[in-house]
Order: C-alpha cells, then structure tokens, then sequence
C-alpha cells in the first residue's frame, strides 16, 4: 500500500486512490463538491484544495486539487496550509456571491453538504456586495423540485443524470456565472433515475418533492434502515418518518447491492403507506353482511372463532410479504395448504431459478458484481422494466471494456473527466435478447424475438462457448453467427456475466441461461457470474417456504374441500383467472384479509387484519442473489396496526413474542433460512449498553409535540423487535472525530465499540457532516464496505453443484402456429409493482397501459396504430389501446402487468385480438 | 529571397489568389515534392530543424508537438488534424489577415501537416465572425480537390485527405485546443483534462494535432526554402517572421508581417507611426487580451520574441498589441477586459466562474466612483487566486495577467478613482 504524508504524519492508503479519496477516507476533513465516489473526479468546484510537495525538500510546494491527485507512494501535502485555508475559503466566497442565502426557508437546510463545507472552510462574513443573478425554475414532474438559484454549479446532476444513468433530456446550459441546469424546456424528467439528484446534488437545488408535500425539517425525522420492496433487487434504504407518516426515502449504501443510487420507484413509492385508504382499523363483517370497525381483540376473537369452525383452511401467502408473515400463515395453515401466493407459471419459473442459482454452477452475481462485469449476456429478461437498479448497473458494466484503453494512456479512472473524453460513447459487449426494445438498446446490442427463440439463442451461446452442450438443430445460420458472436466476447472477457429472469415464465430460457453459466465457468472459472431477476422483493423468500400454487388452493375452496381462506398482503386478481377467483371466493365461508393496501381482497374480505407495511413493521426479505436482509419499522406499530406475522402469531398456538422468536422458528423449521436471523443483530444487541438511535441529535420538540393533549412527555414507544429506539438517545452511530482535529488515532478503551453494525444505522450524520455525504464516515473503505461488513446474510453457499439442470434447447417459434398471438410481458418501470403503482406520484409517472404488437400482426388482425383492440385470453377480455410495434417479433403481443381483467399469462398463453367497437 | 513570406501575396482590398495564381507563385510544389520525395517522419524533422514555435500564442514548439502522435501498427489508425482559426483574441486579426488573403497558403500548410502525423481527416474551426474567410476558403478548398491536392491518393501518393470548414457557434474559449475539440464534436465548450493531452487522444479521443493558423501557413515555405532560410528570417533564437499588428490611438493601426524578435520600439514608431498628436503612451499588452502590460519606461526596445517578453514579465502571445495611451481611463480599460472574460468564462470552474465577475463589478464600482478602499486589496487577492493551477485552465490565469500588472503600474489609477470617488479620466472629455 502507498504511503502518503498529510501535515506531516505518514498514512497507508489504499492503491489507486486520489488524494481527496485518501484523505477522506482517513478521516480527514477535507470539503469538495464536485467529485463523488461512483462519478470520480472532474476538477470543477476547486474545493479541495490542499498544498502539494514535490518532495520531503520541497518547502515552497504549489496549490493542488486533492482529487486530481493520484495518491501514490511518496505523495506529500498539507491540509493546514495557510494559502490552501485561505483559498478554501474563498471558494466558499465565490460561491455565495450567487447563492442567495436562504438556508431558512431551504428544503435542504440541516442536511445540505453546502452548509457543511461552507462551515468547515470558515468563510462566514460576505464582501461582495453586488447583485444576485437570478433564474427562473422549471416543473420537472412529480418526484423533484427545482431552485436553481442555489446552484453551486458543481456539475454533479449532469454528471450523473447524463453521463451515469445516461438520460437525454437534461443537461447544463449557458456559461459563465449564468450556467443553467435543467432540461430544454419545462417538463417530466423521463429518466428513472432522476430521484438521485435529490442527494447528488450538494444543495437545495433538486429536492424531494414527495417530501415537500409534507415536509419536516429533515433532523425531525425518525429514520430506519429500510429495504425496498418494490423489486427483487432488495435496495437499501432509509425510510423516515414523523408524526405518523413516512416523509422520504434516501439511498442506503450497500457495496454490493445499490451502492449509491436508487432507482425512482424504489424512492418514491413509499406514499402508499401514506394513502388515506390503507386499512389501518381491522374491520369485521357483521351478521347485516356490513364491514365494521373493530378493535384488534375483537377482530381476532371473530378470526379466531372463524378459523376454529372452518372446514379447511387455506392460506395464500406474498412475495412481497416478509418471511416472517409467510412462514406465520405457513405455520397456521399446515404443509400443503399454504401457497406462496404466486400464480403456477410465475412459481415454476422461480423455484427453476433458484434451484439453478442454489445448486447451479456459477455464484449469483450482485449489483457491484454487474457493475464490474466486461461482458454480459442479458438473456430473456428486461432488467430496465423490471429491475431498474440492475439496469443502471448494467449501464457501467458497458463501459468496463472500454475503459481499459484509458488504462493504458496511464490516466486513473476516478479521473472521470479524462476517461470519458478518452471513451466517448463506445461501449463494450452487453447483449440483450428480449422479445422487444428495451432501454438498454442504446449501450447494447440487441437480439430481438420469441421466448423459445431467446433460448435457442441461448443454447447456442452456451455451444459455442464449449463445454458439452450440444449445436442446436435446425439453427438458423443468422441466429447461430449472432450465437458465436456472444460467446466470442464472453470468453474474451475476464468478469463475465450472464442474466435472466423469470418474467417471461420460461422454463426453457432459464435452462438456456444455465447452460451458458455451466459453459462460463469452463470457459472462464471463477469470475464469471450469473445475474437473476425475480417477480417481487420477496419472492426467493417465499419459493424458498415452498407450496403449491394459489390455484390449487382455490380450487379446493370451489370444491368445497375446505371453507376458509386466508390472504397474507395478495392481490389475487393479479395472480388468479378472474372467473376462478371469482368461484372461489363466492364459495368461501369467511375469508380473512391481512394487508397493508385496500385490495379488491381485502375489500371483498369478511374479516380485515391491517398489516404494518414496510413503515411500520420489522421483517426480512430475500433477494434476487439469495441475500435475506431486514428491514426495520421507521414508525412504532400499534395495537390496530400489526406487522402480520404478530397478528397471526395470534391466532397459532405459537409463543412468538418478538421478531427473534419467530427468526428462531423459523430457522428450526427450515434449515437453509437459517441464515435469514443473522440478516441483522436481534433485540437483545446493545452499542457499550445502548440502543441505536432512530432520532438524529438535533431532533427538535420533543418535549412539545403532542404538548397540545398532555404537558406530560410520553414515554418512547417500545420496539420489541430490534435494538433501534424511537429516541435520539442511544449509541453515537460512528466515532465523530476528524484526523485534522488529532483525535483519531486516541485508542478506544477496550471493549468499547466504536460504530455501529451498518443493518442499525438509521441515518448517516457525523459531526460536521449533515448531509448524507458523511456516508464516507461508515464505510470501511470510500466506496468499499460498511464499517464492520455490509448488511445481510447471503442463504446460498458458493455453488459447486455442476447442476444437473441440462435442458434441450426449443423448436423455433412458429408464429403462424399457435391459437392466436403469444403474449408476452412489457413491465412498465414505475407501477408493474403492485404496491409501487399505488403511490400517487409514482401512478403519475403510468406508462399508459397498451397492448403492442408487430404492424404486420396488426394488418392481419385488421388493427391500426393508436386504435382500440380486444384483447380475449381464455374466455375473459380486456380492451386496449393498440400500439404498433416493429421491434416486436411476428407472432407475438406484448401486454401490461397485469391487465385487469386477464387472467395472468404463463409461458404458452396465447391471446386472439380483433379491433374493439 | 523574400523576407515576407506569409504576406507575399496578400494584397488587402483585392481577391486572394486563385489557385492558378498561387500555384505560379510556387504554390502547392511543396505537396508535391514531399508527397513525392518525403516520409511523414522528414517532414516533421524539416519543421523542427527550422525550430517552428507556435503562433497561437503558446509557442510552443510544432514538430514536437507532431511528434507526440502515437505512430505504428498499435496506435489508432484514425488520427486528426485541426486548424484553430477561432481568432476571438481581443485586438488580433491576424489570422483573417491570412485566411482572407490567401487561402491556398493554409490548405497547403495543412495538406503538409495531415501528411506529416498521418491524419486523413482535417477541420479548420472558424470563428463565425468570419463569413469572408468562410468565403474564400470554401472556395480555395473546391479549387484545391479539383486539382487533386485534397482527396484520394493525392497525387498518386497513397495519401488521402479531406478537409472540412466548421464554423464555430462562438466562444472565446474555443482558441483553447480541448474546448475547440468539445465545440467540434458537439459538446459544451468546456476545457478538457490535460493529460490526456490531445496529440494522444483527442477529438472522438482519437490523436488530434491543433495548430493556429499562421503556423501551418509557414510550413510550406519551411519545406520550399528549407530551415536555415527560415532561421534567418528572426532577429534571435527564434526563427522566421512574425504578423505584428498594432491596435490603440498610434497614427497607423495595422498589421505587418515583421522578422521574429523585431522591437516594440520599431514596431510603434516605425510601422504604426507613433502615437497620435496629443497622447502619450502609458501602456501596451503585446499579444492579446491575456498578456501582461509591458511599459515604455522599461521596455520600447523590447525584441519581441517568446524569450524576451516572457522575461520581460508577459507573454509574446499573438502578437497583436493594444496600446493604453493617457487619455484613456485605465481602470475602464480594465473593466473593459474583464467584462469581456467573465462573459466568456465557460463556466466549468469556480474561480473564474465566479470571480471574475465579481473583479467586473468592483471595476465597474470604481470606475462609476463607488470605489471603496478595501477594493484595491480584492483586486490583488484575486490576481492570486485566479493564478497558475487554481483554476482548470490558463483562462482565469490569463484574464488576471492585464489586471495584475496595470495594479503594478497604474495602481495610482485605481487608487485616485477612489479618493475622489469619480473617474478622473472623464473631466478631460
């Protein structure tokens, strides 16, 4: 490791680091703006300034930008220098000649990097005493609000929104001191990403607009460290909260899943737990036939006597519920009569997908391991519709191979600046085959057609790349030249990758997937990765519990083999055929709804249990890699309001107290979720004898907030589930002290703790970081892991299984051969979740819901662009607008998930369209 | 031989040469005879043993510069060359004087470039304030690919060149070679980061050489007369010639195409006349807007060479000077400029960004006598602020030259604005 010397005292520092990096990572104070760990270094704001020597007889030395210079062994440089204070300073100075001041009424006082580093250089007292230039603000949508008069112009939001996520619609206008960041005129900003502004900008310039709505100064929050629910990815998150209602949600980091970014629907969709028709009251249907009010006792009296006089009770799990709500209702209903809630095909195809992942040949690849990849097959997925962190990921994997030429001109790649001229646009191998465009087309090369003919593709893939899956027959010499070419680049590579996804519900592309991951690890070994993509955030959890699907269940209710159902957080008419949810539910004696949305379910209900959400409950989820991770309530839950796990403990015989008694059921029950109780340290965890703390030091008002019922302070609410309080007492959630300031290098006296577990930060604030730029304090290494390990436990061991999952490839599809047209999935980024589309701004963002099909299919159909079709699958229908889609192939259309109305689609559905009157 | 061989055939107020004019004159035989006769690597070693320094106002030297292209089988086949014809520099017209005047002179300088780092693909980036230039080297530039010195194989060397007129949308910053790059491509016209300095990866991040105007017109005639002749033209170590030109209250403003090193003295008095009756000279800034004043006190007999200015405590530039006389305000000079470069700050960098327009308004305050004691010491901290390594580029370093050295040797100016609150220049109008 390079030794560097900062004021004098010799420091390791990690290999291939700048200056700035370095001394961040020490400990040091040393203010920036423009540079950012995943967007590197740019030289704009001239912050970080710092006086640099040639060597140890350099006196004189010269003023330097520390992020543009690389740490290497022997570097020599003072932060305390004089004329590197002053310059600092006047950094500062120059800044505020244009920033107006107006920290009180700012969105992003208390948490605003500019406030910090306008603190820590000292500047306080302005000299300039001339006009303000002025711009005029722009309507960006529903996720970010716009001040542009307190831009510092840092760049940071072109940089990323443009360069990093590589939106268009957005960019940096003007020059001089008049320089404008927005887009070209008002309007939504279309990238998904757009909400990492809010935090990547150092200011008030983008902000939160869901949190506007009802805002909170920011240090009022209480926050919990949080997961999203919102796709199988698993994003870490913080939710906060104050008076009864989520405000926001920030970006989590976790090395190697999200890292720094969040994708929209993950950041916004929080509002559904705000909605003011979420059940928050359980509701018993009396002997009139009306759903009324009552307390929790009484409710689970009446759900207790119901199932106590049942004849048969099913139960239909989540998986978007935790695993401790479905291994409850698991518990409740018995082995064979509890479903994971997942329609037949949805489940099939992800119990093949873990089956390959667990037991398959190559380690499940995470977010970071996709970031790093240089050559990546996405085979059968739409990881931008689907998957949207995944997405971004992939975007920067596109660039691996290209930045090796920037390796060899000698230019670091934090020097982000230089790489990307050096670059350009060119971008490595990333394959996609999908059945149409997707928003990678522009950094990949795209194969579009049919489901059986992605896993031809894929097939072939794996036949090139050796090993012993055998040439596919019949293939034709255009797909098997495209097949060579992948296989080509994939072997060339030294980190590749390969993805896929059950969204097409296709047995065969995912043995097609495995096939070319058991080729990869012959070809490549250990480096090579494969990439999943499941339905929901749960849903690894729930296929890992085991069950037959919700169908079968129903059936059994239509039947009459049993007169009870229970439904645990599932819209069913999202999973099941209408005519037969219908059937079954008219047949059930009682049905008992837990869940945190008003479902048609949950309306259709006899009695009503209101779930926590993820707001307000403790649980775990499993993601997409088979990483249980926990996340924590941001707000106490109440008698009415239970996670439900605890209100179906209440009707088992089960003595589950708390989340680590039913943690340790489980993990009894089930072996290989055993890992799932490690995800995060149980109640008992103490920080030198104290609870971590959801309330940030400044929290304002304790004593007066409910002052207007009781002069009284309320006791804090207990958490019988974690070690987190709803206080601001508890552990100091990192060590506060700067290296400038020589505290540092003080030893702790033995025993003490000195940070947190990073499952128990709630929020990220150390002593003159307010903003979430302090993450740099609970990180191990700047960019590298949390301190002391990043959350979560990982439930499958490092694969050696060869994987006896050989499949055969396909017969090619025939798209003149099926009852009509195959359907296929388009998932819309923003409210394919079920919950996601129930937030408002995130509904605003709807795609409109069409069907899309190739212009010949809809010549034939007799269908024109921009008309009504009927769409009729199985004797139900639907009507859509009809798009015309030439990237589509012939013989297929492409659906919205899910069509109200339809039932769901499985591999083989075929749809008849004709125009609609 | 001549002595002026980039103005030979410039006649200002009639048509530039045709190509049958140039081509009598012993136009375009350089091409041929390199193309024919010469390796790339010649070419380049003709041009630094005539020692060629950059006429853009760097000075540096242009066969090392050609020679910092990566060359062989591993380097990247695509390379570029580009003619930084953005002449926004305040006070200097010599490049118009060139391109307006001669057209041919450039294309055949850059065929000769392009041939020399094995570019096929050249551009002349054009100031948009050009629309005579844009004219004429269209024009030249049809006549030259006619007569099959531009294209494929020109004459039946292999080589192959195109060259492309792109006329620039307009910032003063686009003079500096990696914002004229952004600009070319597309992109904001924004300084890029050096290294990677161009010559390795430049425009599309492919080897680019950017050279002004003047200093491709000279290679023709450095291949055509040979390197010896050319280091006769100058007076000392630098050789060949250099345009002058003279702007300010002297009896004959213009441009002259003088031997390098040539003196102030000589230049002011003898060819631009003197001053006008009535004024006196207080001041020059010999290359541009971002050159340091030099004085008549110290420095009438100043060569006026790289060398020579740069010890003297500015810089050579373009060699375009502007001269300050007594009747005009210095702190309105001042102001002048620095409003020019803080509406021509391309934004990337705090100091500049920020800072010169601030240094504009304390200007400004003093110049309309709301001047305050305090300003004279913002000035000096912002000469050194603004300086070397402190910002991204030599852009805020360079608008801080005049200011520096007028607080140097006018400070008095400054210092009278403040104490008598008003502007004493505009009594004496």
């Amino acid at each position: 490791m390079p030794t560097i010397h900062i004021d004098g005292t010799a420091h390791s520092v990690p290999e291939g680091v700048n200056l700035l990096h370095a001394a961040l990572q020490l400990g040091y104070d040393l203010p920036y703006f423009c540079w950012h760990p995943a967007l590197g270094s740019v030289g704009a704001c001239r912050q970080c300034a710092v006086r640099q020597y040639r060597d140890e007889k350099d006196e004189k030395g010269q003023i330097a930008m520390a992020c543009m210079v690389p740490a290497v062994d022997g570097t020599r440089c003072s932060i305390a220098d004089a004329e590197a204070t002053e310059f600092r300073a006047s950094v500062i100075e120059w800044l505020m000649t244009n920033h107006p001041h107006d920290c009180p009424v700012c969105d992003e006082g208390g948490e605003c990097h500019l406030q910090d580093m306008t603190v820590m250089t000292g500047h306080c007292s302005r000299r300039h005493r001339f006009p303000k230039r002025t711009f005029r603000n722009q309507f960006l949508g529903p996720f970010i609000n716009h001040e542009m008069n307190r831009c510092i112009q840092c760049y940071r939001c072109t940089r990323f929104y443009n360069d990093y996520a590589g939106g268009t619609d957005f960019g940096a206008f003007g020059a001089h001191n008049h320089v404008y960041f927005g887009r070209s005129t008002d309007g939504v900003l279309e990238n998904e990403f757009s909400g990492n502004l809010i935090e990547v900008c150092p200011t008030g310039v983008f902000t939160d607009k869901t949190l506007k709505r009802h805002y909170t100064r920011k240090w009022d929050l209480e926050s919990a460290p949080s997961v999203c629910a919102h796709c199988s990815l698993g994003c870490n998150t913080f939710a906060g909260a104050r008076y009864g209602a989520v405000r926001r949600i920030l970006n989590r980091y976790h090395s190697a899943i999200n890292g720094y970014f969040l994708c929209d629907r993950g950041r916004f969709a929080y509002e559904h737990a705000n909605r003011p028709d979420r059940p928050r009251q359980p509701l018993v249907r009396d002997k009139d036939g009306t759903m009324r009010p009552a307390v929790a006792a009484v409710a689970l009296k009446a759900a207790s006597d119901a199932l106590a006089a049942a004849k048969g009770v099913v139960a239909v799990g989540s998986p978007r519920a935790s695993l401790e709500g479905n291994y409850a209702l698991r518990t409740l209903a018995g082995n064979g009569r509890y479903s994971p809630g997942m329609a037949a095909a949805e489940a099939a195809a992800a119990a093949l997908l873990v089956e390959i992942l667990r037991d398959g040949p190559l380690p499940a690849a995470s977010l970071h391991d996709l970031e790093q990849a240089d050559a990546v097959l996405v085979l059968g997925e739409d990881p931008a519709d689907t998957a949207p962190r995944m997405a971004l990921a992939l975007r920067q994997a596109a660039r691996q191979q290209p930045l090796e030429s920037v390796d060899k001109l000698g230019i670091p790649r934090w020097y982000d600046r230089a790489a990307r001229d050096i670059i350009q646009g060119a971008t490595g191998p990333l394959h996609t085959a999908w059945t149409q465009a997707t928003r990678l087309d522009d950094i990949s090369r795209p194969f579009r057609g049919a489901p059986a003919d992605i896993a031809r593709l894929g097939f072939a893939v794996a036949h090139h790349l050796g090993g012993d899956t055998p040439p596919v027959a019949g293939i034709d010499d255009a797909l098997d030249a495209r097949a060579k070419e992948i296989a080509e680049s994939l072997r060339a590579a030294r980190r590749p990758a390969v993805v896929t996804g059950t969204s097409l519900h296709s047995r065969p592309v995912l043995l097609a997937a495995a096939a070319v991951a058991r080729a990869l690890l012959q070809a490549n070994g250990e480096n090579a990765r494969l990439g999943a993509v499941f339905g929901e955030a749960n849903t690894v959890g729930a296929t890992l519990l085991g069950g037959p699907p919700p169908e079968e269940l129903l059936e059994s209710l239509d039947a009459g083999k049993a007169d009870t159902l229970v439904v645990l957080e599932n819209d069913l008419t999202r999973r099941v055929a209408p005519a037969l949810l219908q059937r079954a539910l008219e047949a059930a004696r009682c049905v008992i709804a837990l869940d945190c949305a008003a479902t048609p379910v949950v309306e259709r209900a006899d009695i009503v249990l209101p779930a926590a959400s993820f707001a307000d409950a403790a649980g775990t989820l499993v993601n997409h890699e088979g990483r249980a991770q926990r996340f924590f309530p941001a707000l106490p839950h109440t008698d009415d309001l239970r996670e439900s796990w605890r209100w179906l403990a209440a009707l088992t015989d089960a003595t589950w107290d708390s989340l680590d008694d039913i943690l340790l059921a489980l993990a009894k029950d089930f072996p290989h979720l055993a890992p799932a109780a490690e995800a995060a340290p149980g109640e008992d965890f103490r920080l030198n004898g104290r609870k971590a703390p959801r309330s940030s030091r400044r929290y304002s008002g304790r004593t007066s907030q409910l002052a207007d019922r009781s002069l009284h302070e309320p006791r804090p609410p207990d958490d019988p589930d974690s070690p987190l309080a709803f206080s601001m007492e508890g552990a100091a959630p990192t060590c506060g002290s700067t290296a400038n300031s020589g505290e540092k290098n003080v030893p702790s006296p033995a025993g003490v703790q000195k940070h947190l577990p990073s499952s128990l930060v709630s929020h990220y604030q150390t002593p003159g970081w307010n903003s979430v730029q302090s993450l740099t304090r609970f990180q191990e290494e700047i960019a590298g892991l949390c301190r002391g390990g990043d959350p979560g436990a990982l439930l499958f061991a490092a694969p050696g299984g060869n994987g006896a999952l050989a499949g055969s490839p396909p017969r090619p599809f025939n798209p003149g051969a099926g009852p009509g047209l195959l359907t296929v999935p388009a998932h819309d980024v923003f409210t394919s979740d079920e919950l996601a589309a129930l937030s408002p701004p995130v509904a605003e963002r709807a795609a409109p819901p069409v069907c899309r099909l190739h212009p010949e299919d809809a010549a034939a159909h007799g269908i024109a662009d921009d008309t009504d079709a009927r769409i009729e699958i199985d004797g139900a229908s639907a009507v859509l607008r009809a798009r015309l889609d030439p990237s589509l192939a012939r013989g297929l259309i492409a659906l919205p998930v899910p069509v109200p109305g339809l039932p769901p689609r499985a591999d083989d559905t075929y749809a008849t369209v004709r125009p609609a009157p | 031989m001549n002595r002026r061989p980039l103005t030979a055939l410039i006649h200002p107020g009639e048509p530039p040469p045709d190509l049958k004019a140039y081509e009598a004159a012993g136009g375009y035989a350089a091409v041929r005879a390199a193309l024919r006769d010469l390796q790339p690597a010649d070419v380049i070693d003709r041009v630094k043993q005539a020692g060629l320094r950059g006429r853009g106002g760097a000075g540096f030297q242009t066969a090392m510069k050609w020679s910092f292209v990566p060359q062989g089988d591993d380097a990247p086949r695509r390379k570029y060359l580009v003619c930084n014809a953005d002449e926004m520099e305040p006070g200097t017209f010599k490049d118009r004087y060139l391109m307006e005047g001669n057209p041919h002179q450039l294309i055949e300088g850059m065929i000769l470039a392009a041939y020399a780092i094995g570019a096929e693909v050249a551009y002349i980036f054009l100031r948009d304030e050009y629309p005579l230039c844009a004219k004429r080297l269209r024009a030249a530039v049809a006549e030259a690919r006619a007569a099959g010195h531009l294209g494929k194989d020109i004459h039946g060397s292999g080589f192959h060149l195109d060259i492309h007129l792109h006329i620039s949308a307009g910032r003063y910053i686009c003079g500096e070679e990696t914002a004229l790059l952004n600009a070319l491509e597309g992109k904001r016209a924004v300084p890029r980061a050096k290294p990677p300095f161009p010559p390795v990866a430049g425009l599309w991040g492919k080897p680019t050489i950017v050279n002004n105007v003047e200093t491709l017109c000279f290679v023709p005639h450095i291949l055509r007369h040979g390197a010896d002749w050319f280091r006769g033209l100058g007076k000392g170590s630098d050789g060949g010639t250099k345009l002058y030109g003279a702007s300010g209250r002297v009896r004959r403003p213009g441009i002259w195409e003088l031997p390098m090193g040539t003196t102030m003295r000589e230049i002011i008095e003898d060819r631009a006349g003197g001053m006008l009756d009535g004024y006196r000279l207080r001041g020059v800034i010999p290359g541009g807007a971002s050159t340091d004043f030099l004085v008549p006190e110290e420095h009438m007999d100043l060569p006026m060479d790289f060398e020579s200015v740069q010890k003297a405590g500015s810089r050579l530039g373009t060699g375009t000077m502007i001269l300050l006389d007594d009747k005009t305000c210095t702190v309105g000079m001042l102001r002048n400029l620095q409003l020019f470069f803080s509406r021509e700050s391309c934004g990337w960098c705090t100091p500049c960004r920020d800072g010169i327009p601030w240094i504009e308004k304390t200007l400004a305050a003093i110049e309309a006598g709301d001047g305050r004691e305090e300003d004279i010491d913002l000035l000096h901290t912002h000469t050194r602020l603004l300086g070397p390594g402190r910002t991204f580029c030599a852009f805020a370093p360079g608008a801080m030259a005049p200011l520096q050295s007028a607080l140097r040797y006018f400070e008095d100016d400054f210092r009278r604005h403040i104490t008598e609150q008003r502007c004493p220049y505009t009594n004496g109008r």
